[in-house]
C-alpha cells in the first residue's frame, strides 16, 4: 500500500449504535431469545438436571438404574434400527437422488418428487405406519394377494410389529430424507469433472473410484449421520406401530414418562432422554462438521 | 456424453424410478383400496367411511384443533421470526450466529427429550394459563424454528435488506413502516414458504400432542385407528395428500430455491 493511499488522518470507525456509548440494539433480540430460553433451553435444562435427581435430592442412581436389561436392550435395539435404517435410507437415497440429480433441473417432474420427499421425510409417522399396515398388514391387501397366490410372509410370525417391521417402515422415511439432504451435494458436480477425467484418458470406473467419489464421500457420510440420528430420535412411527412393550429407546422414554413406575422415579426417564440427546448431539457434531468440508468443494 | 452411455443412464433412471414409485405408492395405494373396503369379503367399493369422516365429532374436532394450531404457529412464527431476523441483520449482526445455533437446536433434541422437559412447564401452563390444546403451539412454534429459519433467511439473502431500510428510513420512514412495507413485500415468497413449511409440520406432530396428553389429529388417528380403521386411514391419507399439495404449491411459487436442504422428520 502506497504512502499516498495510506489516510493522512485516523479516522474514526462508524460508531455502531447510532453513536451512543452503550449500544441497546441488543434488545430487539430480546423477544426471539427470551422465547427460545422458556420452551427449548428450559426444557432440555430440566431433563439435564432431572436425570440426576431422585426422591431425596441429588443422585446418581437415576443413571446406575439405566443398567436394568430392557433398558440396555432398547438402547441396543435403537441403535442398530437407527444404523440399519440409515444404510438402507443412505444407499436407496443416494440412488434416487442420482435418478433425479441428473434430469431436467427446473423441470415439473423433478419438483414434484422433491415435494414428496419432503412429506414423506417430515410428515407423520402416524399415518406411515398405517399405510404400511394397509399393505402388508395381516388384513393388508398386498399380503392378502401374495397369500391367495401361495405366499405367507407372515407363516413365522408377524414381524411387521417387531423390530424387523420398523426397519422397513423406517426406510419409508429414510430414503426422501436422503434424497432432500444428498441431492445438493450431486447438484454441485460439475461436467467438468468428467470431462477432465476423460481427457485424461479415464473412465467412468476411474471417474466414481478417484473423482465423484471422495468428493462425494464427505456429503455422504454426513447424510449417513443425519438418518442416524432421525431414526435414534424418531417415536411416533413406532409408537402407531407397536402396541405392547417398548423395545425402543423412545418408547421407553415414553413409557417412563406416563407409566406408573415412572411416577414413582421422575429421574428414570429424563436420564433415559439424556442418554439420547448425547448420543444424538454426538452424531449431530460429527454431521456439522463432515458438511463443512462438503461445502468447500460441492457449494 | 456418448449415444451409449447417454442411453444407459435412462434406463438406470427408468428402472430407478419404477421401482421406488412402487415402493412408495404402493403404500398409499393400499391406504386408499383399505379405505373403501365395503363390509364383507367381495362386496363393492365405497366411501362410508370417507363420508364418515364428517360424522365423527371426536375427528372433526380433532382436524379443527389442528388446523387451529397450524394457523396460530405459523402466524406466531413469522411475527417471532422476521422482526428478528431483520433486525439482526441490520443492527447486530454479531448475534447472527447465536440466532442460527439456536433455530437449528431443535433438530438435536429429539421431540421426545422435548417433551420430557416439557412436561413439568405444560403444568405450570394449565394451571396457571389455561389448559386448551391451543397451548401446545407454544412447544410447536420452537420445533418449526428449524425449517423456517432456513426459508426466511434465504428470502432474506435474496434481497438487500441494508439498502432499503435505510432508503425507506432517509425518506422518513419509521420502522413498523419498514418492515412491513418494505421487507415483507419483497420477502413474500419466503413467507410464504416458511408459513406453509411450518403447516406442514405442525398437521403432521404427534409425539408432543401425545405425550402432554392432548388430542391432535395426528393423536386422534392412532387412536381411532383401533376401534374404526377404515375412518381413520381415510383421514391419513387425506391429510396426506394435503400437505402433499402444499408442499407442491410451495415449490412452484415460492421463492429461490433453497441450496441447502438439511431437514429431519416430525416422527
Amino acid at each position: 500500500m502506497t504512502v499516498a493511499a495510506r489516510s493522512l488522518v485516523n479516522t474514526a470507525r462508524r460508531p455502531s449504535g447510532g453513536g451512543r456509548r452503550f449500544s441497546m440494539d441488543w434488545l430487539g433480540a430480546v423477544p426471539f431469545f427470551g422465547y427460545v430460553a422458556l420452551f427449548l433451553l428450559l426444557p432440555t435444562l430440566i431433563v439435564v438436571i432431572g436425570a440426576f435427581f431422585g426422591p431425596d435430592g441429588l443422585t446418581f442412581s437415576n443413571l446406575a438404574g439405566l443398567n436394568k436389561g430392557f433398558i440396555v436392550s432398547a438402547f441396543v435395539n435403537s441403535v442398530l434400527l437407527s444404523a440399519v435404517s440409515a444404510m438402507i435410507g443412505a444407499v436407496g437415497g443416494a440412488i434416487l437422488a442420482y435418478a433425479v440429480a441428473t434430469g431436467n433441473r427446473n423441470g415439473a417432474f423433478r419438483r414434484l418428487v422433491l415435494s414428496a420427499c419432503g412429506v414423506l421425510a417430515q410428515f407423520g409417522g402416524v399415518t406411515l405406519a398405517f399405510a404400511f399396515i394397509a399393505a402388508i398388514g395381516p388384513v393388508g391387501f398386498v399380503y392378502v394377494w401374495l397369500q391367495q397366490h401361495g405366499l405367507d410372509f407372515y407363516a413365522g410370525g408377524i414381524w411387521l410389529y417387531q423390530l424387523k417391521g420398523l426397519m422397513l417402515v423406517y426406510a419409508y422415511f429414510q430414503i426422501p430424507l436422503m434424497v432432500l439432504v444428498f441431492l445438493p451435494a450431486l447438484d454441485g458436480i460439475r461436467p467438468q469433472w468428467r470431462e477432465a477425467t476423460e481427457s485424461l484418458g479415464g473412465r467412468t470406473w476411474h471417474y466414481w473410484r478417484y473423482v465423484a467419489g471422495p468428493l462425494l464421500a464427505p456429503a455422504f457420510i454426513g447424510a449417513l449421520l443425519l438418518l442416524f440420528a432421525n431414526a435414534f430420535s424418531a417415536y411416533a412411527t413406532a409408537a402407531a406401530l407397536i402396541n405392547q412393550g417398548s423395545i425402543i429407546a423412545s418408547l421407553q422414554i415414553a413409557n417412563d414418562l406416563t407409566s406408573e413406575v415412572g411416577l414413582h422415579q421422575p429421574g428414570i426417564a429424563s436420564a433415559e432422554a439424556l442418554v439420547m440427546v448425547v448420543l444424538v448431539a454426538i452424531v449431530m457434531v460429527l454431521y456439522t462438521v463432515l458438511q463443512r468440508r462438503t461445502a468447500r468443494w460441492l457449494r | 456424453m456418448s449415444r451409449n452411455r447417454r442411453r444407459k443412464l435412462q434406463l438406470f433412471r427408468v428402472v430407478v424410478f419404477i421401482l421406488m414409485g412402487a415402493f412408495f405408492l404402493i403404500p398409499i395405494g393400499a391406504m386408499f383400496e383399505f379405505s373403501t373396503r365395503g363390509t364383507g369379503l367381495n362386496s363393492a367399493r365405497t366411501l362410508s367411511a370417507w363420508i364418515t369422516i364428517g360424522q365423527t365429532p371426536e375427528l372433526v374436532a380433532a382436524i379443527l384443533v389442528s388446523l387451529g394450531l397450524a394457523a396460530i404457529t405459523s402466524v406466531a412464527m413469522l411475527l417471532l421470526l422476521v422482526p428478528t431476523m431483520v433486525w439482526v441483520r441490520l443492527r447486530v449482526p454479531n448475534l447472527s450466529r447465536a440466532v442460527e445455533f439456536l433455530c437449528l437446536l431443535p433438530l438435536t433434541i429429539p421431540a421426545i427429550v422435548l417433551v420430557a422437559g416439557l412436561a413439568p412447564e405444560y403444568k405450570w401452563v394449565s394451571f396457571y394459563l389455561s389448559d386448551s390444546i391451543l397451548t401446545l403451539a407454544f412447544a410447536y412454534l420452537v420445533l418449526v424454528l428449524p425449517y423456517t429459519y432456513r426459508a426466511l433467511y434465504a428470502g432474506l439473502s435474496a434481497i438487500d435488506v441494508k439498502t432499503l431500510a435505510e432508503a425507506a428510513r432517509g425518506l422518513g420512514a419509521g420502522w413498523p413502516t419498514v418492515m412491513w412495507r418494505i421487507i415483507v413485500p419483497n420477502m413474500s415468497g419466503a413467507i410464504l414458504n416458511a408459513a406453509l413449511l411450518s403447516v406442514a409440520v405442525v398437521l403432521g406432530e404427534f409425539t408432543i400432542a401425545n405425550l402432554l396428553n392432548y388430542v391432535n389429529l395426528q393423536v386422534e388417528i392412532a387412536q381411532l385407528g383401533r376401534a374404526n380403521a377404515g375412518v381413520s386411514i381415510a383421514v391419513a391419507v387425506a391429510s396426506l395428500l394435503f400437505v402433499f399439495i402444499l408442499l407442491a404449491i410451495l415449490s412452484f411459487v415460492g421463492g429461490p430455491r433453497s441450496r441447502s436442504y438439511s431437514t429431519r422428520g416430525a416422527q
